[in-house]
């Protein structure tokens, strides 16, 4: 877009603020604007925040990448990839560190598409 | 271990049981003892922090008691070579000349790169930031902040397409603070806008865990757009929206730091352009901090010129404020950064905050009628405006896709030229998922919905409790990779420059280990593009490899151009081969006070020729100043511009012991003409074998100086005792011979 200063024209609204008017303006305007977007952060996830689940739970940047690819490819990100492994561990008595090796191996998927499939949304 | 002054630092020793190194803190540090006066030398300091306990002062602080005030703000110096190894060696450089935050630059194309990198390879204008590198370098700088004394903030990028995984690791490692701001990944490296702004969430909820410091974006907006100062309107909205959105994330205000450059630079009249600015912005934010960046939109290769608009800079920061003092290497602007001049930016922050302390007690910004009041009030203006427009196409998102930043119009002109991105386009576009009703993650630090309710209530505010505690509870839980790659990596590279480990072997450096690179400035009475290639000739006569030019100027067209060359030296010095002077000794006061009560001295003192400079001379004598008058000297000081035959008869009539002659002006080496004149009247009137010929100037060497004819030559930094201890110790010689 292409448009000549119109400054003059397009303050009139804010001539008579205060300054401190002004700054609350700015504010809430800010606010306004990254709202939305909190919202869509609050309920999204992404490959990157799930590996970081995995690299806390104390998997290995390899480790972390080779269970979240598994998880996309079987659309199972949504549930979280942590969960998998969580939920993995507690059904076949492994330790986390076990089970979520076992899904890095491309192991013991078939049970935790079962589970997270046929559960609820 | 402990590093000691005179000791390199052992990088054996740093990359030795990595696997097992803890960092002993998280968290930002600001500097300690700032608001308070505080005595420095001679002086009374305002805005001055404690002092560090070892430290490299300004040059000039030797007339000063060697004081080394410490400004205000954090200090920063950003280290980028590619290998982090050498790095490491700068850090500890700049540390001890006042830097207390190492920003690490990343490797290029590092934020496309969807996961974290291993290992220790070389980067290209940065390293890769790796668990590893990141491990050493913060094991490397827990031992340099012990020998300077203050706790040195060790800082990266959260940013990219592995956002949060990155923020997890610098978590866990001790990393004190990071770049994070969601806009530079959208408008600067083209990456998925949904992507991005989902992800940052995640990544400054790890960061606001572990303490850290936030620095934004914005200042990159400065500089791309084709005419910097007109995007000041949409820079404020910019660090707006990065900072409100940390802090509905949960990150507290006053870790959120706004990366501020001052937009113009000189032959424009940047003060009046860049304070309202400055003040303005401070103003809107005035519960964040401020991270004051240097100009570098145009800096060119003249390193003098981008020192004094970073000067002008700093003259901002004291005016305003700064809660962070970035600094620029002046050599950016012609390649990349080098060790000396990471110094160089670093000293120009300390010596300018330092010079300017106190400076607002005299000095007050009209803030509040006049030109900088209109102007702060249209920047707020345009700045709501431009925020409303935002909300009117829509928001933030549609505000991107119709190209509303970086454009080079002063909003609300628009000039059609800004960075425009689609929803569904750039790097990790369709990667965005939402999460399921059940979704679950059990680990601290967790941004958004997570149903940990589902498996254990009482773990609902510490969903690591299903885990037995994560990474963040129990480091002992994280995977360290050491290497990948067996031919890129930090061994290979430190095998092939092991001959100047340990070794008597030196050679050159700019940025790593044995890069055997030099530079030298010339003037050749050329034009521009004849001095060039003729430059580069004799840079190739000289012996060095890989020449190239790396700055010119014009003088005059037709009368010559500066040249600045840099090239390899294909060698290596030998330094048990060279033959050093040994340091000359200097007597105790004690000692030279009873010879000279034993045998009284006497001497005639002048500078000599048409030279008027007389304060070098009158350090070397005056009591006040510590000169040879206080060890019982007697001295005879003629004056200024005093003929050299004047001196000698001065020196007969008064039967001196020695005659104390000071050249400043080395014109034509007039200095050393003047010496030798001195010598042969001396021998002439028959007094050369019981009168000592001394000399001084700032340019004197001791060896020119004898081999003109006199007895010594005392260059910069000398003081009395070294004049006194030499008179003492010829004269005991001249007796034994006789």
């Amino acid at each position: 877009m292409k448009r000549a200063d119109d400054f003059q024209e397009r303050r009139k609204h804010l001539a008579n603020l205060t300054d401190a008017e002004l700054e609350q303006r700015f504010w809430q305007l800010a606010e306004k604007i990254v709202e939305p977007m909190i919202d869509l952060a609050y309920k999204n996830t992404t490959p990157s925040i799930e590996r970081s689940v995995l690299l806390r739970m104390g998997f290995s940047s390899i480790e972390a990448k080779a269970i979240v690819d598994g998880a996309v490819d079987r659309g199972l990100l949504g549930k979280g990839a942590g969960h998998l492994v969580y939920r993995l561990s507690r059904d076949k008595n492994l330790s986390i560190r076990e089970a979520g090796l076992k899904l890095a191996n491309g192991e013991m998927w078939d049970y935790v598409v079962e589970v997270f499939k046929g559960g609820e949304r | 271990m402990e590093l000691k002054q005179n000791e390199k630092l052992d990088i054996e020793y740093i990359l030795k049981d990595l696997d097992k190194y803890r960092p002993r803190r998280r968290g930002w540090t600001w500097r300690k003892g700032a608001g308070e006066k505080r005595k420095i030398g001679k002086f009374e300091y305002y805005e001055m922090t404690e002092n560090l306990k070892n430290s490299q002062p300004l040059p000039a602080a030797k007339y000063f008691d060697n004081i080394d005030p410490q400004p205000q703000p954090v200090i920063t110096t950003e280290i980028a070579s590619g290998r982090f190894e050498d790095d490491i060696r700068r850090m500890r450089m700049a540390a001890w000349h006042g830097a207390d935050h190492i920003m690490v630059i990343r490797t290029a194309g590092q934020s496309h790169f969807d996961g974290l990198i291993e290992g220790t390879p070389q980067g290209v204008g940065g390293i890769p930031v790796t668990r590893k590198q990141v491990r050493a370098q913060r094991k490397a700088l827990d031992l340099i902040e012990d020998e300077v004394g203050r706790p040195i903030n060790y800082h990266s990028y959260v940013s990219g397409v592995a956002g949060p995984e990155i923020a997890v690791m610098f978590a866990e490692e001790g990393v004190n603070g990071a770049h994070q701001d969601p806009q530079y990944n959208v408008l600067y490296r083209n990456i998925n806008m949904v992507r991005s702004f989902v992800d940052a969430a995640s990544a400054k909820k790890v960061m606001a865990w572990a303490d850290m410091a936030q620095i934004d974006g914005a200042h990159n907006a400065n500089a791309t757009a084709r005419e910097a100062w007109k995007v000041m309107p949409e820079l404020m909205v910019q660090h707006a929206i990065n900072s409100i959105f940390s802090v509905k994330v949960g990150m507290k205000k006053e870790n959120i730091c706004l990366s501020t450059v001052p937009p113009t630079a000189p032959p424009a009249p940047c003060m009046r352009l860049d304070l309202p600015y400055a003040v303005a912005l401070r103003e809107l934010f005035k519960e964040y901090r401020m991270r004051a960046q240097m100009n570098t939109k145009y800096m060119e290769s003249s390193t003098r010129e981008a020192t004094v608009t970073h000067v002008l800079n700093l003259l901002i920061s004291e005016l305003t404020s700064a809660d962070i003092q970035s600094t620029i290497t002046p050599d950016e602007g012609r390649n990349v950064p080098w060790h000396i001049y990471n110094i160089e930016a670093v000293d120009t922050a300390k010596q300018a905050l330092a010079g300017m302390d106190g400076l607002k007690e005299m000095v007050e910004i009209k803030r509040d009628k006049g030109e900088l009041a209109d102007r702060v009030r249209e920047l707020k203006e345009r700045a709501v405006l431009f925020m409303e427009e935002i909300l009117e196409v829509g928001g933030y998102f549609k505000a991107v896709e119709e190209g509303f930043f970086v454009d080079s119009g002063y909003y609300p002109e628009r000039n059609g030229d800004g960075i425009a991105r689609k929803i569904d386009g750039g790097v990790g576009a369709g990667t965005v998922v939402e999460r399921d009703k059940d979704y679950m993650a059990p680990v601290t630090a967790v941004f958004g919905y997570n149903n940990v309710a589902q498996y254990d209530e009482s773990a609902v505010d510490n969903p690591s409790k299903l885990i037995g505690g994560c990474t963040f509870e129990d480091p002992d839980k994280i995977i360290y990779i050491d290497e990948l790659d067996e031919n890129d990596n930090v061994n290979v590279r430190l095998e092939e420059t092991k001959e100047l480990r340990g070794t008597t072997l030196l050679k050159p450096e700019m940025e790593w280990a044995g890069d055997g690179v030099i530079f030298f400035t010339m003037f050749l009475p050329a034009e521009e593009r004849v001095a060039e290639f003729a430059a580069i000739e004799i840079g190739k006569k000289l012996g060095l490899v890989d020449v190239e030019v790396i700055h010119k100027e014009i003088m005059q067209e037709a009368e010559g151009t500066r040249v600045e060359v840099k090239g390899k030296v294909p060698f290596t010095i030998d330094t048990s081969k060279l033959v050093i002077p040994p340091k000359p000794v200097i007597l105790s006061d004690d000692e030279i006070r009873a010879e000279i009560e034993a045998h009284p001295m006497k001497i005639v003192a002048a500078t000599v020729g048409e030279d008027e400079h007389s304060v070098g001379l009158r350090e070397i004598i005056d009591i006040k100043h510590g000169g040879i008058e206080k060890y019982g000297i007697e001295c005879h000081y003629l004056g200024t511009s005093v003929p050299v035959e004047k001196l000698v008869d001065a020196a007969i009539e008064l039967n001196a012991d020695a005659i104390l002659a000071s050249t400043i002006i080395s014109h034509d080496d007039i200095h050393y003409k003047n010496m030798k004149k001195l010598h042969e009247l001396c021998i002439e009137k028959g007094i050369r074998d019981r009168v000592m010929l001394v000399v001084g100037g700032t340019q004197v060497s001791n060896e020119l100086a004898v081999a003109s004819g006199v007895d010594a030559g005392f260059g910069r930094g000398t003081k009395g005792a070294h004049v006194a201890t030499f008179l003492v110790q010829k004269r005991r010689e001249m007796r034994n011979e006789n």
